[in-house]
């Protein structure tokens, strides 16, 4: 057992406008710290390694159990999330940095809502007729569920998109996760009927002619999500529809 | 009268986004507070499953096996005619999430599949794979776009509620939040609001529950003059896994697709569990309670753990916990039912559940009290609506497992047109000013906050707070230990005028924001403390050694505690529960 103390170098930066600076901190170690659990032990006792006072960081988090995607940040250069990540298992000193391709709020916290635009894009929803009792759902066998259930356990953290080299202001990427949504829905018996419209929003800039298959995203997806595979069904379907297009025209 | 009325919902788990779903369906507009990003809301973390009686293994199950199941798990605290009215509604609840595009587990048939819960002997959960909670969230998440982008619904995510805006007739007409960014507090009208905050797990310190859960909203309105019910009852979930930061659940699924618990004969034990023969297993649930196993209720099988490991001294190596098995079970049945909460416990202690048997400890986990509402939701302040875990209605001194999403969703969907009523035959305020006047009463709260020169950490007294309510307010619960710790509580209401914040920027501040959710948490503390004081019986969740039994003459009633602003405490009144469908009986598993 590593009974030695824990090092923590954090960049923090108090708002969008200000400049990014490091801290160190030093904690004692206990059996089963995470990265959240020392975010937590600094917050009780806000100083940094050599004694000097300073302000709790801040951070997303929610559920703790790798369930709500709050907390994806760098750790020691790599996207993922901070709950899950285990402070045994980590190189030291622990670098943490916020996402760096989202805007920033302040030290690990970033602004993720570009995802939730996107989903809008992509009509990700079933478009049933309404709330009243209509009776049973569609049949599905269990492959069907077993292929669907996968796909729509994404946490929406995006660090797929994090990772993605084309996932940059300049292309307007709308990124893996959104994509595999698009599967998602559209293999659902009612989502289906979307199915069109959804392709549709992924032609074009930003659109997914912009992925480079460069796999950086499925590698790095904590819920492994296979996001290739997504990405070359729909990529497929996509074309599919734009030839149909054309000759219908 | 407004046509369109605007209404309030604040959360964006289950309940309050199944009651945005049916007031924009019905045509009001909604305004959506949260503090997380509502797809991040705790009801993610839900993993077994939604509980309804389809009836589709030919067990003779039906909605009414459902309340009564549902009531006498609840030890009949509950009133009963909103309890039967759930149970109806939940096989069509089901149905209406299958259409969503739930991905539920099926059977060879292609219909939906059903697994075993506690409380039970039927099989009525429905289940998507071992994270239900987040199937179903999202399901109504994607509705919920779907209007937003229709302009049906306005998010404020990254907003937390501070109060309620109250007329001079004590009416509300909206609501003052703040901006968890800017820090800026600001009130927005609304013809009514539906309160969805879910449950309060923080002032327990660690539980099961996700971080935002404080109630602190709840708290906010109950000093404002809501009646708070049933506070004393606490659930303790019997299977978590013991963390730093976190108590993580082991579903109660774990048992219901055949998880058996166990704890070595000897208590010095030092074998591996594997090698420890059948012969030196014990397996206490099955032996007392031999019809429903390893599926008692929960505070039963939270209080077996306990006896077992601090009376007969018994755990593993020498420390508090038990064995849950599922080695038994083969792997394949085991990633197909159970994959999401075994890799969380892979994940977070290292170990695979599928080989080694692990090691769990009773852990906080629900609330079955919550703000006191009538059976249209509405709370005893005009305007004011409430659903999910923040209210109190459906679970009486216990939940059953997977009773807690088919309510919120239900509650939901009774809050919504209720308050979408109100507001179509609600005349707008006369004057505004009391706007003006609700904004400037937080400011001044901020103003305060900012200026404290003390040296007390809000986060340090955070945990004093979680170790006492741990160790006073849950499993065991006695009258000398209880006033100890409401008096320990005015001290800490004491020591947090003296918080020292060490960071006054007015940008993305979570010190601030938690600090003045910590004297919420307080002030509902005490609502808990005192509850469970003067109760003197054990019911439910509730257990008090020296009142060993249920006492329906003196003790069948709901708790009401409302807030003396005069003497800045609780006070208590009681109200008779309804019991005319179901005579209460002796509840023995
Ligand atoms: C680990 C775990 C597993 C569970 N598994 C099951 C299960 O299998 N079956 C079952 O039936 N039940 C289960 N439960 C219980 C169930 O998950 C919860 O009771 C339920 O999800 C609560 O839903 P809710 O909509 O009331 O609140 P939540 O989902 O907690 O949502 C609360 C919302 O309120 C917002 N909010 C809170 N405070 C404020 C504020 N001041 N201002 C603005 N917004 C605010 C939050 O941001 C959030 O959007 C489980 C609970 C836990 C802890
Ligand atoms: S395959 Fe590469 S380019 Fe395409 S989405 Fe994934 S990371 Fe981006
Ligand atoms: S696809 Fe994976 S990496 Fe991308 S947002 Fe979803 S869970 Fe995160
Ligand atoms: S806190 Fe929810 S994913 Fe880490």
């Amino acid at each position: 057992m590593p009974e030695k103390p824990v090092l923590f170098k954090i960049r923090r930066q108090a708002s969008p406008a200000q400049k990014a600076y490091w801290e160190e901190f030093e904690l004692a170690w206990h059996a089963g710290m995470n990265v959240i659990s020392s975010l937590m032990e600094i917050a009780r006792n806000p100083l940094t390694r050599d004694g000097k006072a300073t302000t709790p960081i801040t951070y997303d988090s929610n559920c703790l159990e790798e369930v709500c995607g709050s907390c994806a940040m760098l750790i020691n250069g790599k996207a993922r999330m901070a709950c899950s990540a285990l402070v045994a298992k980590l190189e030291q000193p622990i670098r943490l940095e916020a996402l760096s391709k989202f805007p920033i709020i302040r030290d690990l916290s970033v602004d993720r809502s570009v995802l939730f635009e996107n989903l809008k894009r992509v009509k990700a929803w079933v478009p049933i007729d309404g709330t009243y009792d209509l009776g049973a759902g569609p049949r599905l066998t269990m492959e069907d569920q077993e292929q669907a259930y996968p796909l729509s356990r994404c946490i929406s953290c995006c660090c797929c998109m994090e990772v993605c080299p084309q996932f940059n202001r300049q292309t307007g990427f709308v990124g893996a996760a959104t994509i595999s949504q698009v599967r998602l829905f559209n293999t659902h018996p009612t989502g289906a009927a979307l199915k069109r419209q959804r392709l549709q929003a992924l032609m074009g800039d930003g659109g997914i002619q912009e992925c480079g298959y460069a796999q950086n995203c499925v590698e790095v997806c904590p819920k492994d999500i296979p996001l290739t595979r997504s990405i070359s069904e729909v990529g497929g379907a996509v074309m599919k529809q734009a030839i149909g297009d054309l000759l219908r025209r | 009268m407004a046509p369109n009325p605007n209404i309030a919902v604040v959360g964006g788990g289950l309940a309050g986004l199944a009651a945005v779903i049916k007031i924009a369906e019905m045509g009001g507009h909604v305004d959506l507070f949260s503090v997380v990003p509502v797809k991040r809301s705790h009801s993610v973390c839900a993993q077994g499953g939604i509980n309804a009686a389809k009836n589709l293994k030919g067990e003779g199950d039906s909605p009414w096996q459902h309340f009564d199941d549902t009531v006498y798990g609840g030890d009949f605290l509950a009133n009963q005619p909103p309890v039967k009215a759930m149970c109806e509604a939940a096989p069509a609840i089901i149905d209406l999430l299958d259409r969503m595009g739930v991905p539920f587990n099926r059977t060879p048939e292609g219909l939906l599949d059903f697994r075993r819960f506690g409380g039970t002997l039927h099989h009525r959960t429905a289940f998507a794979g071992a994270t239900t909670g987040q199937q179903l969230l999202y399901a109504l998440d994607e509705q919920v776009r779907r209007y937003e982008s229709e302009g049906k619904v306005t998010k404020y995510e990254s907003w937390e509620f501070l109060s309620a805006v109250l007329d001079s007739r004590r009416m509300c007409r909206g609501i003052c939040a703040l901006d968890l960014r800017s820090m800026e507090v600001r009130t927005f009208p609304a013809d009514a609001i539906v309160m969805a905050t879910g449950g309060i797990g923080a002032i327990f310190g660690r539980s099961t529950n996700s971080v935002v859960c404080t109630g602190s909203a709840q708290s906010a309105l109950y000093q404002q003059g809501c009646y708070y019910a049933n506070g004393e009852f606490i659930q303790v979930h019997p299977t978590s896994i013991p963390g730093e930061d976190k108590l993580r659940l082991m579903s109660e699924s774990a048992r219901g697709e055949g998880g058996r618990v166990w704890v070595p004969k000897n208590a010095g034990d030092r074998r591996d569990a594997n090698s420890i023969p059948e012969t030196e297993r014990w397996y206490f649930l099955e032996e007392w309670y031999p019809k429903y196993g390893n599926l008692v209720p929960r505070d039963i099988a939270t209080r077996a753990i306990f006896k077992v490991v601090y009376e007969h001294n018994l755990g593993i190596d020498g420390r508090p916990m038990v064995y849950l098995d599922l080695t038994h079970i083969d792997r394949a049945t085991l990633d197909r039912k159970l994959e999401g909460i075994l890799e969380i416990y892979e994940k977070f202690v290292g170990d695979d559940p599928r080989v080694t048997p692990m090691k769990i400890f009773p852990g906080m986990h629900y609330t079955m009290g919550g703000l006191w509402v009538d059976y249209n939701q509405a709370t005893n302040i005009a305007g004011i609506f409430a659903a999910g875990e923040c209210e109190y209605q459906y679970h009486g001194a216990n939940r059953l497992g997977a009773n807690s999403l088919v309510s919120c969703i239900f509650g939901g969907f009774v809050a919504g047109p209720s308050a979408l009523n109100y507001a179509r035959n609600q005349s707008s305020a006369t004057t505004n000013g009391h706007f003006e006047a609700e904004r400037k009463r937080q400011e001044e709260i901020n103003a305060g906050l900012m200026r404290a020169e003390g040296s007390e950490n809000p986060f340090r007294l955070w945990r004093e707070l979680g170790e006492l309510m741990t160790k006073e307010c849950t499993v065991i619960r006695s009258n000398k230990n209880l006033e100890q710790a409401d008096g320990n509580l005015v001290e800490f209401l004491e020591r947090i005028r003296r918080v020292n914040l060490s960071d006054r920027s007015m940008w993305a501040n979570t010190s601030f924001a938690f600090t003045r959710q910590l004297y919420n948490m307080l002030q509902l503390a005490r609502v808990i403390a005192q509850g469970a004081r003067l109760r003197d019986e054990s019911r439910g969740a509730h257990y008090k050694p020296e009142f060993p039994e249920r006492d329906d003459k003196k003790w069948l009633k709901t708790t009401k505690a409302y807030f003396a602003p005069d003497v800045d405490e609780p006070r208590f009144e009681f109200e008779a529960v309804d019991i005319s469908l179901i005579p209460p009986r002796i509840r023995k598993y």
